[in-house]
């Protein structure tokens, strides 16, 4: 995995640096988290033909995946990426933050909280479902071995975590909420570093009943596996996750992509934009296409992180940070 | 100054030295001191507090206690392998000869998935271990049984060519001057290989600790239990700590450095007592 982004990343600069200097062709670059992949693939195709349809002019997409974290850091330490699509706010916080590449209010410049499309987080269980995992509160407990990647490392299992703990704190209260997310994370045998990887794990090498998941790459997995093998288990609680987008002011203005950057993030939040995004599983924000596509993403009540957390920069310094819960729980 | 310089008969010296210099300063120390200057943004109670907590400490046990435990096999059995490549001849030869680069060439990654694939409880050796309770993926065997892997061919290549030098004459003279097989390899093999199997055991030891990419993937990677300290560092980079990292860095640096400068010293006490005797 680290090989292979690396490999990418690094391709994808050199190909870079060649084809502005030697080609007039725009180019763009959309520096992404890990399971976007194929909805970007497609994406990117479409709006490079709606763009030549409108301008006449050719562009070509580059995109590069990874564990939102990495990706960010990759952008901080200089590689040039046009806009960011990533896991969380908080990632593009500290894009901001370390690099000043762009402005710290970049949250309010497109709609929806800059948040194109959501998910949420759901279980993958084995087909029949043996173990009978229903909700939170069936993962604490004994006996049952739960797959999540780590959240220190991946975006996903930040969502998965917070997840826990709300239902945690509603159901038995301020301060079971630990305890409660304790014995959770006491049935993990294996910590990822990235969502792929747990995946991988869940999926391919058989480990575990249960396993957190994207709503979209639970859908992939089921799609991909066949549904003789697996089965989705909805919880009576979960989180509204956002990946946001933005574009990477400072980089667009030095390349002269600007007008192509932001009409690519725009072209996200139009009609076949959000039919694209509906087709890889993630929910639309247009409430247009959401009510066409209401049938397909299961009912499930939705919490924000804003309302029970106060926003990002305060979940992560509670939850994330050196010697923060999550780091409790192993160190009792 | 001439007390310094050693006559030779080939000229440049000076110049030969001046670039010795300047290559290592160009690919060990100045990246080795960029990681101390970072380092530097810390004063010595955050350092200490940030290399010393338990999870951290926990990790370095299982780092250089897997890496030493893999080094040690290595040396058994890479000296195994070693002797019958030197001294055996049988079809297909160069074929396991070949195969013993095989660790150095494979990107660690695709080790690290390849052995994953094995030994989880569904894998092809995996589960015949499983209804044994021995589980390897997802715990710290799963480490050690990749860091013996990385580290095979360092003991092999190592003492191959000092295998080769020593002549089947010396054992047979040894035989007549009536010492049995057991101090024949004793007093007579094993003396002129030690320096050799030392160095084989520091490279793949030095190997193991920095290893990353094929121990993550058979790790599990649980905080106490199975997490190496490398990992620890990628998960303070993700988490845009630098300073934090490279202390964690720091401190592997300044340990591998005083372990490996034991084992020269054991080297150089050895051969410095083979030649007097």
């Amino acid at each position: 995995m680290t090989i292979k982004t690396w490999l990418t990343t690094s391709l994808l600069t050199a190909s870079l640096i060649i084809s502005s200097n030697v080609l007039a062709e725009k180019t763009l670059l959309n520096v992404s988290y890990d399971p976007t992949r194929e909805l970007y693939q497609e994406f990117n195709a479409a709006f490079a033909k709606h763009w030549r349809e409108k301008t006449k002019e050719t562009v070509t997409i580059k995109q590069s995946h990874g564990g939102s974290g990495k990706q960010a850091r990759s952008v901080i330490d200089g590689l040039e990426a046009d806009v960011v699509t990533l896991a969380l706010a908080n990632d593009i916080n500290a894009i901001a933050e370390k690099s000043k590449l762009l402005p710290e209010n970049w949250q309010n410049r497109l709609a929806f909280n800059s948040t194109p499309y959501t998910s949420t987080i759901i279980f993958l269980v084995r087909k029949g479902n043996p173990k009978g995992i229903k909700d939170w509160d069936d993962l604490a407990r004994p006996g049952v071995a739960v797959i999540t990647p780590n959240p220190k490392t991946s975006g996903g299992a930040q969502w998965n975590f917070l997840a826990a703990w709300e239902f945690g704190k509603r159901h038995y209260g301020e301060d079971k909420a630990q305890e409660f997310i304790s014995n959770i994370y006491k049935n993990v045998p294996v910590l990822d570093s990235g969502a792929r990887g747990s995946t991988t794990t869940f999926v391919e090498r058989a480990v575990g009943d249960v396993l957190i998941s994207w709503e979209n790459e639970a859908f992939l997995a089921l799609k991909e596996y066949g549904s003789d093998k697996f089965e989705i288990v909805i919880p009576s609680l979960s989180i509204l996750a956002e990946p946001p987008v933005a574009v990477v002011d400072k980089v667009v203005d030095k390349r002269g992509t600007r007008q192509i950057a932001e009409a690519y993030l725009q072209y996200l939040y139009s009609e076949e934009g959000q039919e694209i995004v509906a087709k890889h599983f993630y929910r639309p924000t247009n409430p247009k296409v959401a009510e066409k596509h209401a049938g397909k993403f299961p009912k499930v009540e939705l919490f924000r992180i804003d309302d029970a957390f106060g926003g990002w920069k305060n979940a992560h310094k509670i939850h994330f940070a050196d010697g923060g819960t999550f780091d409790q729980i192993y160190l009792k | 100054m001439n007390t310094f310089k050693q006559h030779s008969i080939l000229p440049g010296f000076n110049l030969a030295l001046g670039f010795t210099l300047l290559y290592l300063s160009l690919i060990v120390l100045i990246p080795l001191s960029a990681a101390f200057i970072r380092t530097a943004e810390l004063t010595w109670p955050e350092f200490w507090s940030i290399v010393t907590t338990p999870r951290v400490v926990a990790s370095y046990r299982l780092t250089f206690g897997a890496s030493f435990a893999a080094a040690c096999v290595n040396v058994v059995f890479g000296l195994l392998v070693a002797w019958v490549l030197v001294r055996y001849h049988f079809p297909g030869k160069k074929l396991v000869d070949a195969l013993v680069d095989l660790p150095f060439a494979l990107p660690t990654a695709v080790a690290g998935i390849a052995l994953t694939a094995l030994y989880a409880g569904n894998g092809w050796i995996g589960q015949f271990l499983e209804p044994l309770g021995i589980k390897v993926a997802f715990t710290p065997i799963g480490i050690f049984v990749a860091l013996t892997f990385i580290g095979l061919p360092f003991v092999v290549r190592t003492v191959q060519p000092v295998l080769e030098d020593i002549e089947s004459e010396l054992e047979e003279a040894a035989a007549t001057l009536g010492a049995n097989r057991w101090q024949t390899f004793t007093r007579v093999i094993f003396p002129v290989i030690f320096p050799a199997l030392m160095t084989g055991f520091a490279l793949a030891f030095a190997r193991a600790i920095g290893e990353y990419g094929s121990v993550i993937f058979i790790a599990g990677n649980m905080p106490m239990i199975s997490e190496i300290t490398p990992l620890l560092i990628v998960t303070k980079l993700e988490q845009y700590d630098y300073a934090g990292a490279t202390a964690l860095s720091v401190v592997m640096l300044v340990i591998s450095f005083i372990l490996l400068l034991i084992i020269n010293l054991l080297q150089w006490w050895s051969r410095r007592r083979s030649t007097i005797t």
